[in-house]
């Protein structure tokens, strides 16, 4: 054990001394591993990679960085001319102020209820719906499903108005389901769904059913444990989307009491201090952030998954 | 005997699904077409209208400026929404170091609600202290008025609805990218094809339906916008921002007058429809 890593430490040191160390190439992209390691290659890249890192942390997280010691900052030193880069005198009052005017514990706890309930009743609705259309395959199943694709070519905006119309005639203003049942009749899930129940393999469902089980019973004990990859993906991208829109909840969740923390925001972003909605923005994107921390991956193969192939 | 017990249990699951489909999906679709012949306040009985609402969103003297606004931004939108992340997205995979930093950072505008980098930016754009006449300053650059001016006023939008939206075009295109064989590569390079020459024959030809398809919805998704204008401008200076989708809510939700509205959607619809149907054939004739 000791001599292995001795002898690799030593290889190493070695190495280093003999030439810098080649930019390792696990895959081939235009610019061939060569050209890559020819002397000029190696610094065009480091000079690259260079300019972008600092490009993207000044574009990406140099704002959420102004906006965190904005926070920080106070008023007085936030008119201040050139802005100071480091805060002052750092004071939270700022975020203790914002919770209060903003009344960001309800709208938090708000928009986390929507959030979760959508969740629930879309998954309920969506994944009984794809489990139909894959494995029961009931008469004019495809076409069912067509009408339901058929509603992604219509832009949200547009059905806005008639959605909204219906919505009041039903009654639910300030209703959650105002919210819930809109976000379940979403066609790329069922889509997306229907697409990894296909390959379930047909024996599997054909054992279960010899040895007695009910279509709900495969549905809980063999097709949903087999799916959570993809339920994963979908159930994130469901509550993050619900966590994050605008438009409809501004228009059915109307109540002070009742608004999501977006709506409730941009209601009263006009009455207070720049400190203080900076120290709302903050609060309100703490969730986001750390969703996108716990599930970056799963985030990003959903991303990919439901374009490429789609 | 079997078959309709199966059809029975499998429009049992169905049945939830169908009902929010014909409740909150199909129906509007149907009303609003309805709609856009209505004289309806919500509150009095909807009158027919024939073609009035449609009149009365032409003579609108906001509806031009609100067409030309919506074609102006979409074209600057995909100038920088499109092309940049595609850029980007180049860049990056020909990285071979702090890979997952850059794809995180790149799509953590993405995962925060708009609502915060619309206030974010809006302070930004302040012309006193805000961030960005700061900058010019210390680069010895006069201000701008930004949101305040009508001749800046429409890229600043862009400007954020790029940076907000622009993390998943680029993720997208990467793993697109990193989908092309690399032999394809190889082949170029031993006929001497350079740099350009092999993204020009190998990365564009292999990623086209992916870049066609983001085409199609950024357009979608651009022509539809609304926030930014209703939180950064409220259509304004001089209507300079007052985009269709922004007209159409004022005229539904400030004037009450939903007919307006759905005839003004109806007209957003068929120009969304018809580039659809131009992008789908666009498609198929690349697979044929």
């Amino acid at each position: 054990m000791i001599s292995v890593g001795a002898r690799a430490a030593t290889g190493r040191k070695r190495g280093r001394k003999r030439s810098p160390k080649p930019i390792e190439v696990q895959f081939r992209t235009i610019v061939s591993p060569h050209q890559l390691n020819s002397r000029w290659g190696r610094r065009i890249y480091w000079l690259v990679l260079a300019a972008v890192l600092v490009t993207f942390t000044l574009a990406f997280v140099f704002p959420l960085y102004w906006m965190v010691t904005g926070a920080l900052k106070t008023p007085e030193e936030l008119a201040q001319m050139p802005p100071t880069l480091v805060p002052a005198e750092p004071s939270t009052d700022a975020f203790f102020e914002a919770w209060d005017l903003f009344d960001i514990g309800t709208l938090l706890a708000n928009t986390a209820y929507y959030s979760l309930g959508g969740w629930v009743v879309c998954m309920a609705v969506d994944v009984s719906a794809a489990y139909a259309l894959s494995k029961l395959r009931p008469m004019f199943g495809n076409v069912i499903l067509g009408m339901m694709l058929a509603t992604l070519m219509i832009p949200a905006m547009v059905v806005l108005i008639p959605l909204y119309v219906t919505v009041v005639d039903l009654g639910l203003l300030n209703n959650p389901w105002a919210l819930w049942l809109p976000a379940a009749a979403n066609g790329f899930n069922i889509f997306l769904l229907k697409r990894f129940f296909d390959s379930i393999p047909r024996e599997l469902i054909e054992a279960a059913q010899i040895d007695g089980a009910g279509p709900v019973r495969i549905l809980r004990s063999v097709v949903l444990p087999i799916s959570r990859p993809i339920l994963g993906v979908v159930s994130i991208f469901t509550i993050v989307t619900s966590f994050k829109d605008f438009v409809w909840p501004l228009l059915v969740m109307t109540d002070s009491d009742r608004m999501t923390i977006s709506v409730g925001l941009s209601q009263t972003a006009g009455a207070v201090t720049q400190n203080q909605i900076m120290g709302g923005l903050l609060i309100t994107s703490i969730p986001m952030i750390i969703v996108f921390f716990i599930f970056q991956r799963h985030i990003m193969a959903g991303l990919t998954a439901g374009s490429i192939k789609g | 005997m079997q078959i309709l017990r199966r059809n029975l249990t499998a429009y049992g699951f169905l049945c939830a699904a169908l009902a929010c489909f014909t409740v909150f999906a199909w129906y509007p679709m149907v009303r609003e077409f309805i709609l856009s012949f209505q004289k309806t306040d919500l509150i009095n009985e909807p009158i027919w209208a024939g073609l009035d609402n449609f009149k009365t969103a032409f003579l609108d003297p906001a509806f031009g400026e609100a067409w030309l606004n919506t074609l102006e931004f979409t074209l600057l939108a995909l100038l920088c929404g499109y092309a940049v992340p595609f850029v980007v997205a180049l860049v990056l995979n020909e990285l071979r170091h702090a890979r997952a930093y850059l794809r995180f950072v790149v799509y953590l505008p993405v995962m925060l609600p708009p609502i915060v980098a619309v206030l974010l930016f809006r302070w930004f754009y302040d012309p006193g202290p805000g961030l960005f006449n700061q900058v010019l300053d210390v680069l010895g650059l006069p201000p701008l008025a930004w949101l305040d001016s009508s001749s800046t006023a429409l890229i600043s939008l862009v400007i954020v609805s790029t940076w907000m939206n622009m993390g998943s075009a680029t993720l997208i295109y990467l793993a697109a990218l990193q989908n092309i064989p690399p032999e394809l590569y190889e082949a170029a390079e031993l006929d001497g094809a350079g740099i350009w020459k092999r993204i020009r024959h190998v990365t564009i030809p292999q990623t086209r339906l992916i870049l066609l398809l983001m085409l199609m919805l950024q357009i979608v998704a651009t022509m539809q916008v609304f926030i930014e204008p209703y939180m950064l401008t409220g259509g304004g200076p001089e209507n300079a921002t007052v985009t269709v989708a922004y007209l159409m809510f004022q005229n539904a939700f400030t004037l009450q007058d939903y007919g307006s509205a759905g005839a003004l959607g109806m007209m957003l619809m068929i120009v969304l429809l018809v580039f659809a149907a131009f992008q789908l054939r666009l498609t198929r004739e690349d697979k044929a």
